[in-house]
């Protein structure tokens, strides 16, 4: 159990300094962000100065008065309570959590889809690749795959937005799913809806399996063929047992244990990538709100989001951690490496 | 005998000049694929320090523009190699003005990070206790903490256009993996017997740090590096590209972004080598420095490099 505490423990703490930085942010930005929410709701509500000043103290993400110290605890415990503020200018007066919750589902959707099929596929052809190596597809694939790994996720990005999107018109080239999706929700086409959902997903998936898949292989590559020299393996063959079963539980489950630590990064990567990602393909998901955020001079979104963002990436380790504890019995006894 | 210090001299640039040119040379001739890395990167370096100055400055408005029905009026040609963009500038001039800042951020950034990254890792190596355990700890914050978002946050914050400053920015998150890795090789090796065998002989720590551990992790501090300058271009033109940067010089990733956003260079085929120009830019340098990246390990590994002569 120890090990369990350990990592919440990091992960709280992870989190609370990525607050505490966000509260400086704010603190050192050019310009009182109250004050520009307050010239937002007059201008877009036609309030008086007082009104509109005191709308703006009550909708900030912490008391602006007093000492420095106290607008900080407040805004520690209202950000643990849920309440981040609201939009000034992206949608002035919006709460901030009602616009990062409608955002979050479609970012993990796109990024979980992308690290578990680049991860899967990854993983296969890794393993093939170790037991051809030195093989005419081995040394193809390494080539292959080194290439795929230093392309920028955002030029494959616009090149298949160009040529799958665009001049091939295969897929939809911006958003979550379409209007007329919409209708057949209401409708209750529920499976016509997901399809559509799937379809518009499809080109931001693709762009980030294409850049990651090459990272998978050549890792499990590496780790397959050291596993394969040890001595188990020879005594697993040795004893008779069917290929299949040495294959799956003695190679694959060895080999995956050190690919650990970079599936862990990845999910920062990706949900940070994510921005660029979204931005490129319209897709309404956190990664454009913050984009937006900036665009738009909003810090109480902007904030907002990227807060949002190191909770899901720490939320995402801490269980990506809790599943190779289940895989790893050494880690689950507390044993350290 | 004796030896003057002219031959002192004299011998230690021999052994320079055997170390650094002639066994890389060689190794370079014999691995083909680091050989064409190591031709990109010089050619590369080439456009963005004499570029410059041969090829004139890329101002807008230089050429008439927007003639119906194409907004370019130049597509490539002999005059203008890459055509010219929305502005009537000269793609060509701008990729070369480009490339110098895009490769001056990615080298601080480079050496920021792997100078972070070993710093950290030696002093958290060698004196272990409380010292590691707070540097560590500092590591895995900012490890998880997702980078291209604290970068585009700082971005905006800060707001430069001065390279340096930009190639630090980069360097914030991305010195964690090296020192993690650097820190587990000194743990491995400070108990290894050419290491206690220094230190029964008394030699200084300075001596064990850069005469007895250095050499053993020299490659893959160096293959590091390459890595880290091919994630500072994939960081800067990023942020060029999303238009939190000011656009005030030439990168690009302001390319790029002009030609996504305003040309729509990405969906008519008409004016799609604005688009292709920085995307091959990006690309070939990217691919250059992963190929050169493969004789590294050769170069720096004493263990390999005894095989040449």
């Amino acid at each position: 159990m120890r090990w369990i505490v350990k990592r919440a423990i990091m992960a709280f703490i992870t989190i609370y300094f990525a607050i505490t930085f966000t509260f400086f942010v704010v603190k050192a930005m050019p310009g009182d962000p109250i004050e520009a929410l307050t010239q937002e709701f007059i201008r877009q509500y036609y309030m008086s100065y007082e009104e509109a000043r005191r709308l703006a103290e009550a909708a900030a993400p912490f008391i602006p008065r007093g000492s420095i110290f106290e607008q900080y605890v407040d805004y520690i415990t209202r950000f643990f309570r849920g309440d981040m503020g609201v939009s000034i200018s992206v949608s002035t007066g919006t709460p901030v959590i009602n616009i990062l919750a409608d955002a979050i589902p479609w970012t993990v959707l796109v990024v979980a889809s992308a690290l578990i099929i680049s991860f899967g596929l990854g993983i296969l052809i890794g393993m093939v690749m170790a037991y051809k190596r030195g093989g005419k597809f081995d040394s193809a694939m390494i080539t292959f795959f080194s290439i795929l790994k230093s392309l920028p996720e955002y030029i494959v990005a616009i090149v298949y937005l160009s040529i799958l999107g665009f001049q091939l018109g295969l897929f939809p080239v911006r958003g979550r799913y379409d209007y007329e999706a919409l209708t057949m929700l209401e409708q209750g086409d529920v499976l016509g809806f997901i399809a559509n959902v799937l379809w518009h997903a499809t080109l931001p998936i693709l762009a980030w399996v294409t850049t990651h898949i090459g990272g998978w292989a050549l890792a499990m590559r590496g780790s397959t063929i050291g596993v394969l020299g040890e001595d188990f393996i020879t005594y697993a063959k040795a004893r008779g047992l069917p290929e299949r079963r040495i294959i799956t539980r003695y190679v694959g489950r060895n080999a995956i244990l050190p690919l650990f630590t970079s599936f862990m990064l990845s999910i920062g990567f990706m949900f940070g990538g994510s921005i660029i990602i979204e931005y490129i393909f319209a897709y309404q998901g956190v990664g454009l709100i913050l984009y937006q955020a900036i665009q738009g001079r909003d810090w109480f979104l902007m904030l907002g989001a990227f807060n949002i963002i190191v909770v899901a990436v720490v939320l995402g380790a801490f269980i990506a951690d809790l599943l190779y504890g289940l895989l790893d019995p050494r880690v689950r006894r507390g044993a350290t490496t | 005998m004796s030896y003057s210090k002219l031959d002192v001299v004299r011998q230690e640039l021999r052994y320079f000049v055997r170390n650094w040119i002639i066994i890389p040379g060689k190794i370079l001739i014999r691995n083909k694929k680091a050989l064409i890395g190591f031709i990109i990167i010089i050619g590369y370096i080439l456009m963005a320090t004499i570029g410059p100055e041969v090829v004139p400055y890329p101002k807008s408005y230089a050429y008439p523009k927007y003639i119906k029905p194409t907004i370019f009026k130049w597509p490539p040609s002999l005059e203008h190699p890459l055509g010219t963009d929305y502005f009537g500038a000269d793609i060509w001039a701008k990729i070369v003005w480009g490339s110098r800042t895009v490769l001056i951020i990615a080298f601080i950034a480079g050496i920021i990070t792997t100078l972070v990254g070993i710093t950290v890792g030696m002093v958290s190596g060698f004196l272990g206790g409380i010292v590691d355990m707070i540097l560590m700890g500092i590591t895995d914050i900012l490890m998880t903490i997702p980078g291209l978002p604290l970068l585009i946050v700082l971005a905006t914050l800060i707001r430069t256009s001065d390279p340096v400053v930009i190639g630090m920015i980069l360097s914030i998150t991305a010195w964690t993996g090296l020192a993690r890795s650097i820190r587990s090789s000194v743990l491995a090796l400070k108990n290894s017997e050419f290491v206690e065998a220094a230190r029964a002989l008394g030699l200084p720590v300075w001596h064990i740090i850069f005469r007895e551990i250095m050499p053993n992790l020299m490659s893959f501090i160096a293959v590091n590096f390459i890595f880290a300058t091919i994630g500072a271009i994939y960081g800067s033109v990023g942020l060029y590209f999303l238009g939190v940067l000011p656009f005030t010089t030439f990168n690009w990733g302001i390319m790029l972004n002009m030609a996504y956003t305003q040309a729509g260079a990405h969906h008519s085929l008409e004016t799609i080598h604005y688009i292709l120009a920085p995307i091959g830019a990006i690309v070939g340098l990217q691919l250059g420095l992963l190929l050169f990246s493969y004789a590294i390990d050769e170069i720096f590994n004493p263990r390999l490099r005894t095989e040449i002569k």
